[in-house]
């Protein structure tokens, strides 16, 4: 049994200028010890997926469709009570912001403390802090600054911390949504090896959301494109990397900057990502993509299994198929 | 454990704390001043029986009107009751008023706000119109009216006072949730499996606590301040309990005939324990908030 299975998994934001479908029809599973990458640009539905996982889709976000059964038990219909269960202890989240991730007027050792007996309520606070310098310890913390406020650490001592939270009760799955984004780059490459060796020495899933296609393929064992909310290519990194299928990932991977390539522009996907409110008829990529065909326009491609667990939703692939 | 030693314990933990305070600068400093000044005037209140030198209700200890002299330091009133005595009593309605209507404001309008906006919907809609419907009337009208209904009384008065302050706990309060439970680490708790009503007590009411504390001094100042209008247009206690409201209705009649002394000491008492608690209000409004700590 897979640690988590996502099936047909469609999300929407009832606002009141219309219904926004943030993720649509996303399936894939995902399992103990895998690294998982969703890319996607901003309003690709990333986040969304993310939070669904733990169904914590902020309002007016809905899950109307589909299911996440994480070790067989679906949270969709889970009742709140029993969710508490599956929040920090099963599944922890990272969130993007490390500045205000932490509550401003309470030490770490707050922090620690709670988490630690929230979930496992027979644990002494003295015992629980001393786990929690052990963590500290590991992330490359001092041990005495537990009894500090989260204001007098850095950003990136803050992104450790929070990492430290979310790995102290030993998740079978974590989930990082853009971990490293508010950071510089040389913290950014710190944070993401502190997240692959915890991966290592615990072996827990791990989800790691990012824009940025070269951080994913470097890390990750697959990886989802998402785009407007649809899932456009699913499939290993080296897959991924050797042999990008739909358009929009040739456009992503094309426009990573590439020291080798230095006196060429750098190939950029033309246009923007469309309105959710006001999606194209047919394909979502149409108006920006430069193989697109008549049928593109009007009908929704499906997503296309073309071998080696590969999958893309583009025509392109659907003809070919058809012919051989 | 004796009651001595409870005593010695609690100032053993009391004393540190005020001299830390000492190190923490200006704001510091005004806390502690504020802190002393309140102190003084509630430690006079309560051993004013003992230390007065007349019976402040009984007229004619004294010549009527007689300056300030080494007999009556505050001088007397238009019925030669002596000042001093009634300075000395006058503190103890300001206090209990003001105290029990910050206490019922602050009872009812912070879960109130704290509630309303955690839980959002239908419930926040009625609970913020009817608070801006009070909100909307000039605090001093209101309570004036709700005196007048409710008739005189220590109780009454704080009750009338308090309906006045009720709304400006309830918006900062909701105002300062509203922001606080959209930051990341409110969901954060939520996502490390945090209870509601953890993620309402422990992480979203400590960090309106310091904002509350400072409405909550205001409210103190205020208070008085309404309290003493209220006795000045005959809305208080009766006349037969010494307050410093009352002296300031008469001294206000025997200011024309150049009795200056009537007026002077109350209406200074008054100020003091508003400045106190202002003064508290100020240093407290830097001290709490841990991000301006060094």
């Amino acid at each position: 049994m897979p640690l988590l299975k996502i099936g047909s998994l469609t999300v929407d934001y009832r606002t009141s200028r219309g219904t926004i479908r943030a993720v649509e029809d996303v399936s894939f599973s995902l399992e103990k010890g895998e690294t998982l990458g969703l890319v996607g640009e901003s309003g690709s539905g990333k986040s969304t997926l993310g939070l669904s996982v733990i169904r914590l889709v902020p309002y007016p976000g809905v899950i109307v469709k589909g299911h996440v059964k994480i070790d067989g038990k679906d949270i969709v219909r889970l009742p709140e009570h029993e969710l508490r269960f599956i929040r920090g202890r099963k599944v922890a989240y990272i969130f993007q912001d490390p500045m205000t991730s932490l509550n401003p007027i309470k030490k770490i050792s707050a922090h620690f403390a709670e988490l630690i007996r929230t979930h496992e309520p027979n644990v002494k606070e003295a015992k629980a802090l001393e786990r929690a310098k052990t963590v500290l310890k590991d992330l490359g913390i001092r041990p005495e600054r537990i009894n500090d406020y989260p204001h007098q650490f850095s950003g990136g001592m803050r992104q450790r911390i929070m990492i430290g939270l979310a790995t102290a009760l030993n998740p079978d799955l974590v989930i990082a949504d853009e971990p490293t984004t508010a950071l510089d780059v040389i913290v950014q490459a710190k944070i993401l090896d502190l997240l692959e060796s915890l991966r290592n020495a615990y072996g827990m899933a791990l989800i790691l959301i990012s824009h940025d296609l070269s951080i994913i393929l470097e890390r990750c064992d697959r990886v989802i494109i998402l785009y407007a909310g649809h899932m456009f290519e699913h499939a290993s990194s080296t897959e991924l990397h050797r042999n990008p299928r739909h358009p929009y990932t040739q456009g992503l991977l094309q426009s990573i900057p590439n020291i080798e390539l230095a006196d060429q522009k750098l190939a950029a996907i033309p246009g923007s990502p469309p309105n959710m409110l006001n999606l194209p008829r047919g394909c979502r990529f149409w108006p920006r993509c430069s193989y697109v065909m008549k049928i593109c326009r009007t009908k929704e491609p499906p997503l296309i299994d073309i071998g080696h667990n590969h999958f893309v939703r583009c025509f392109k692939y659907s003809r070919g198929r058809a012919k051989s | 454990m004796s009651k001595v030693k409870i005593k010695q314990s609690i100032l053993a933990r009391l004393i540190p704390r005020l001299t830390s305070l000492t190190k923490k600068g200006p704001s510091g400093w005004m806390a502690i001043l504020g802190i002393i000044i309140l102190s003084a005037l509630v430690i006079m209140t309560v051993i004013a029986p003992w230390i007065r030198p007349h019976d402040p209700i009984k007229t004619g200890v004294g010549p009527i009107r007689a300056p300030p002299s080494s007999q009556f330091p505050m001088g007397t009133n238009h019925l030669g009751q002596d000042m001093l005595s009634r300075i000395l009593c006058g503190g103890s309605i300001m206090l209990q008023i003001s105290t029990l209507s910050v206490l019922v404001c602050f009872l009812i309008g912070v879960p109130l706000g704290l509630f309303s906006s955690y839980v959002g919907g239908i419930f926040d809609r009625a609970c913020s119109l009817v608070i801006d419907a009070i909100y909307a009337f000039p605090g001093l009208v209101i309570a004036i009216a709700i005196a007048a209904m409710l008739g005189p009384g220590v109780v009454n008065m704080a009750l009338s006072i308090a309906v006045v302050y009720i709304p400006s706990y309830f918006r900062i309060v909701r105002s300062q949730v509203l922001s606080i439970k959209e930051l990341t680490y409110v969901e954060a708790a939520r996502a490390s499996g945090a209870k509601w009503h953890t993620i309402v007590f422990r992480y979203i009411f400590p960090n309106v606590i310091p904002s509350i504390v400072v409405v909550a001094t205001i409210n103190f100042a205020d208070a008085v301040l309404t309290a003493a209008g209220l006795t000045f247009i005959g809305l208080g206690v009766t006349k037969d309990v010494p307050d410093w409201g009352w002296d300031l209705t008469d001294g206000r009649a025997l200011l024309s005939s150049g009795t200056w002394w009537v007026i002077t000491f109350p209406g200074i008492m008054i100020i003091l324990l508003a400045l106190g608690f202002t003064l508290i209000e100020e240093g407290l409004s830097e001290l709490l908030n841990p991000k301006l700590q060094r």
